[in-house]
């Protein structure tokens, strides 16, 4: 059964152990602690999914906390105002926020790097607007209050358990399309645009499809944040929510697929210890990046691989290989 | 609304849009040039606006000597920056981008430290303080001096860029940086300048606003995203697209504002969106390699 | 195989490339040489569809291939490496060689597949062809210069070309490195039976194993013929040679 998971070991290892560890928080941790373990379990998701883009396939967009917006309000104004089932409306969500995806994605991904970055903004910020002034729809700038789940899901547990199961449901999905084929095409384009359309791969539409890909897994993170909180209010699109999200993926470290997860709960870790003593998190915030950035691109799960490329890098001054064209 | 008020407002979106040329040509030269975005342009604004403050209110002095003291304190805060700092990032731009937003971050709270968060504020300078009155306009003298100078600096600017040995070289880097290191130019020595004249620019913009606006945190934020969409619109490399998309930009902010408070910050990015969309180099005139 | 008729392309009125011809015969090895900047490389890009030509047509296998892009190019049967290193430098070795497989074999939309052995086999064959089989598991950004480009070459044989198009193999060689690859090249295309067009500055190894030399300059082409026919040509010994060889 193991083997039918198609994980590398030590991987997979790691994923279970993880996903038991969240699995015992009810049982040791107190309200809060299963609380902010929520928050932490969906903001993993959401990080995740931006990898898929950052890292994986190196498109940089500042603007998905828009579609985790998306899935988070259609999901509220389907379920609370439309009265749609639970179940069809927790899909319907990130559905639409996949659209969405589409419909921005096209746009965007005929620009390159920085161009692209300010149109993933600029959408996000639209969507901001939209839920900002569609008052009637969205609730406006108070947003959407009291939105009670199934009976099922009001002890706070079971909220935590479905929020476990979505997300190590959806984590895994990532990680196979991560691992596929599709996946090393993402790379390639990442590392090499024009020599990955001289491979014969159709850059632009793969671009295309990552970008719905993640969106779509984005909008599941923005229903399970209203499963938590009971709200959703347009303030969550703030382009410091874009940021937050992006610095997890950098300090976590993005060219390896359990980054952004290391990021998301080392920051939010941080976050809620740092507030504790100071009200200057955003002063620690920026000089964690900072050194990240100068000193540890490759983030906080780039370490390892760091240390042990030097050691080779060490042992192969003293060992000459065959078959080498002499330079 | 009557033609009265429609024109005190224009007055101040000309002058609005001064000010946003002012951090926007100083924000498209590095991105240009070094192709690095700033985000903590709207830091470099803001510090300059607190360091007039400072010398201004709390420690007495002139006006017109702070303003040349806090931008050239800009200055060499960002030259120091990129001359130890950023040069590190040498060819990784999101990286560099992550970096310039760390720094947002960083100087957000120092100033908020040094500072505390109320709001402070300037006089107008003594000359210049009087309100104009023509009629149902009303503007403060002010506004006159700074829409009187945009064109001045742009001019100034222009002929730098056109005339001097740095502005041809400046405008080759923009086109070629690998080119232009060939020719044994020294890039470092480059690059700091022309991050260091960046951030004076901001700084000088924060210190000119002090008079108009209250100086608090978040003001870096607020003006920071629209200089981004002057320069878009704009066009890299175009300082008279520059002017022409700033002046354009600060009407939009000033009647947005009016009409519809707080979603006019979404008319800016719906501005942005339509140039990316439909003619991505702004109103420039070439567009540089995109597809 | 290759026919090139009247082919051109200016930049902003400077001409690169004007009214270019050119044959290459299925199994030959061609040769394109010419002093820097005489558009070799261009006329490649114009080849496999990188730019695109503002006159002239060009003919694969007798079917017109002038206009169309990279990516459908690749899989009628052309592959090309380039001048600089155009690989994929954060991939490992294998991997690099193992996404043009895939990509050739057209399992590229397939998303839940774990990828670690797919094609390992043809892979693998074509690292031991290349000599890259010591190094299947490094970064290869990490790699020496040689080694990248025999991954150059590499990945360029994934798709099986009838038809390959390298553009100075040799650049940047020693001595030993150069005969080294000229050697690799010239067996991996003959047990292939695959067709040639090198762009080369190399004169002894051009000389030595073409058979067929075409020369540019200026962006026109001043001789084309056998290395006999072209060594003796006087238009070239003017304005390329110099010196006899």
């Amino acid at each position: 059964m193991l083997k039918g998971l198609k994980m590398k070991n030590k991987e997979l290892l790691f994923g279970i152990g993880l996903f038991i560890v969240f699995a015992l928080i009810p049982v040791i941790g107190s309200k809060y602690t299963i609380y902010f373990s929520t928050q932490l379990l969906f903001t993993i998701l959401f990080a995740t999914s931006l990898n898929l883009l950052v890292g994986h396939a190196g498109l940089f967009s500042f603007g998905h906390v828009g579609f985790y917006a998306i899935g988070a309000y259609a999901f509220t104004i389907l379920y609370k105002t439309y009265g749609v089932p639970f179940g069809v409306s927790f899909v319907a969500g990130p559905l639409l926020a996949a659209v969405a995806a589409v419909i921005f994605g096209y746009f965007c991904i005929r620009l390159t790097k920085i161009y692209f970055t300010f149109l993933t903004l600029a959408f996000a910020q639209i969507i901001w607007a939209i839920t900002f002034k569609w008052t009637p729809v969205t609730g406006g700038d108070s947003g959407i209050v009291g939105v009670t789940p199934p009976s099922f899901l009001i002890p706070l547990n079971n909220t935590y358990f479905l929020t476990l199961g979505v997300v190590a449901v959806l984590i895994y999905v990532m990680y196979r399309i991560a691992h596929s084929p599709f996946g090393l095409m993402l790379n390639v384009i990442r590392e090499n645009p024009n020599r990955a359309e001289f491979i014969g791969v159709n850059v632009r539409l793969y671009q295309l499809i990552i970008f719905t890909i993640s969106g779509f897994f984005a909008g599941f993170a923005g229903v399970l944040f209203v499963l938590l909180t009971r709200s959703i209010f347009p303030d969550v699109l703030l382009v410091t929510r874009s940021i937050d999200v992006v610095a997890m993926v950098i300090v976590g470290g993005m060219y390896n697929f359990w980054g952004p997860m290391i990021g998301a709960v080392v920051l939010l870790y941080l976050n809620s210890f740092v507030k504790v003593y100071t009200e200057y998190w955003l002063l620690v915030l920026g000089i964690i990046l900072a050194v990240v950035v100068l000193f540890f691109p490759d983030g906080i799960s780039g370490i390892f691989p760091w240390i042990s490329a030097r050691f080779k890098r060490l042992m192969a001054r003293f060992k000459p290989r065959k078959g080498e064209l002499s330079a | 609304m009557d033609w009265g008020s429609f024109v005190t407002q224009f007055i101040a979106g000309l002058s609005q849009g001064m000010f946003l040329f002012l951090l926007a040509t100083g924000l498209s030269l590095i991105l240009g040039v070094m192709g690095i975005v700033n985000f903590a342009h709207g830091s470099f604004y803001m510090i300059g606006a607190y360091l007039t403050y400072y010398l201004v209110t709390l420690l007495g002095g002139s006006f017109w000597l702070a303003i040349i003291f806090a931008s050239v304190g800009v200055a060499v805060i960002g030259g120091l920056l990129q001359r130890f700092l950023i040069h590190r990032l040498y060819g990784r731009p999101e990286l560099q981008l992550v970096f310039t937003f760390a720094f947002v971050l960083i100087f957000s709270d120092l100033i908020k430290m040094g500072f505390g968060v109320l709001p402070k504020g300037v006089s107008f300078p003594e000359p210049l303080s009087a309100i104009f009155e023509i009629g149902p306009i009303r503007f403060p003298q002010y506004y006159v001096f700074i829409i009187i100078l945009g064109p001045i600096i742009a001019y100034l600017l222009h002929v730098l860029e056109q005339r001097t040995r740095m502005g041809r070289i400046l405008r080759a880097a923009s086109l070629n940086r690998d080119m232009v290191a060939a020719l044994g130019i020294n890039i470092e020595r480059m690059f700091t300048i022309v991050f260091g004249f960046g951030a004076f620019l901001a700084g000088l913009g924060g210190a000119l606003v002090c008079p108009t606006v209250s100086i608090a945190p978040g003001m870096d934020a607020l003006v920071v995203l629209p200089a981004f969409v002057v320069v878009i619109f704009g066009g890299l490399g175009s300082f008279a697209g520059t002017f022409l998309a700033a002046l354009i930009t600060g009407q939009v902010q000033v009647f947005g504002i009016l009409f519809f408070p707080r979603l006019a910050e979404s008319f800016i990015f719906i501005l942005m969106a339509i140039v990316l969309i439909v003619r991505p180099w702004g109103l420039s005139n070439r567009p540089p390699k995109f597809a | 195989m290759l026919r090139v008729e009247k082919v051109s392309k200016s930049f902003d009125g400077f001409v690169a490339v004007s009214q270019v011809s050119m044959t290459v015969k299925e199994g030959e090895i061609a040769s394109l040489i010419g002093t820097n900047g005489a558009g070799k490389t261009t006329l490649f890009n114009l080849i496999t569809g990188h730019l695109r030509s503002d006159e002239g047509e060009i003919y694969f296998k007798d079917r017109r291939i002038t206009h169309l892009r990279p990516y459908h190019i690749v899989r009628l049967g052309i592959g090309r490496s380039f001048q600089r290193l155009n690989i994929f430098p954060r991939l490992t070795v294998f991997e690099n060689v193992q996404a043009a497989v895939i990509s050739y074999k057209k399992e590229t939309l397939s998303f839940l597949r774990p990828r670690e052995r797919l094609f390992e086999g043809e892979t693998q064959r074509i690292l031991d062809e290349v000599g890259l089989t010591a190094v299947r598991n490094e970064i290869s950004g990490s790699l020496s210069y040689g080694y990248q480009k025999q991954l150059e070459f590499g990945i360029a044989l994934a798709f099986e070309p009838e038809l390959l198009l390298l553009d100075e193999p040799t650049a940047g060689l020693s001595a030993v490195g150069t005969s080294h690859a000229m050697e690799l090249i010239v067996n991996v295309i003959k047990t292939r039976g695959t067709t040639l067009l090198v762009i080369e500055h190399d004169m002894h190894v051009v000389f030595s194993i073409s058979d067929h030399i075409i020369v540019l300059h200026g962006g026109r082409v001043i001789s084309d013929g056998t290395p006999e026919q072209v060594r003796t040509d006087p238009e070239v010994q003017k304005s390329y040679l110099g010196e006899s060889l």
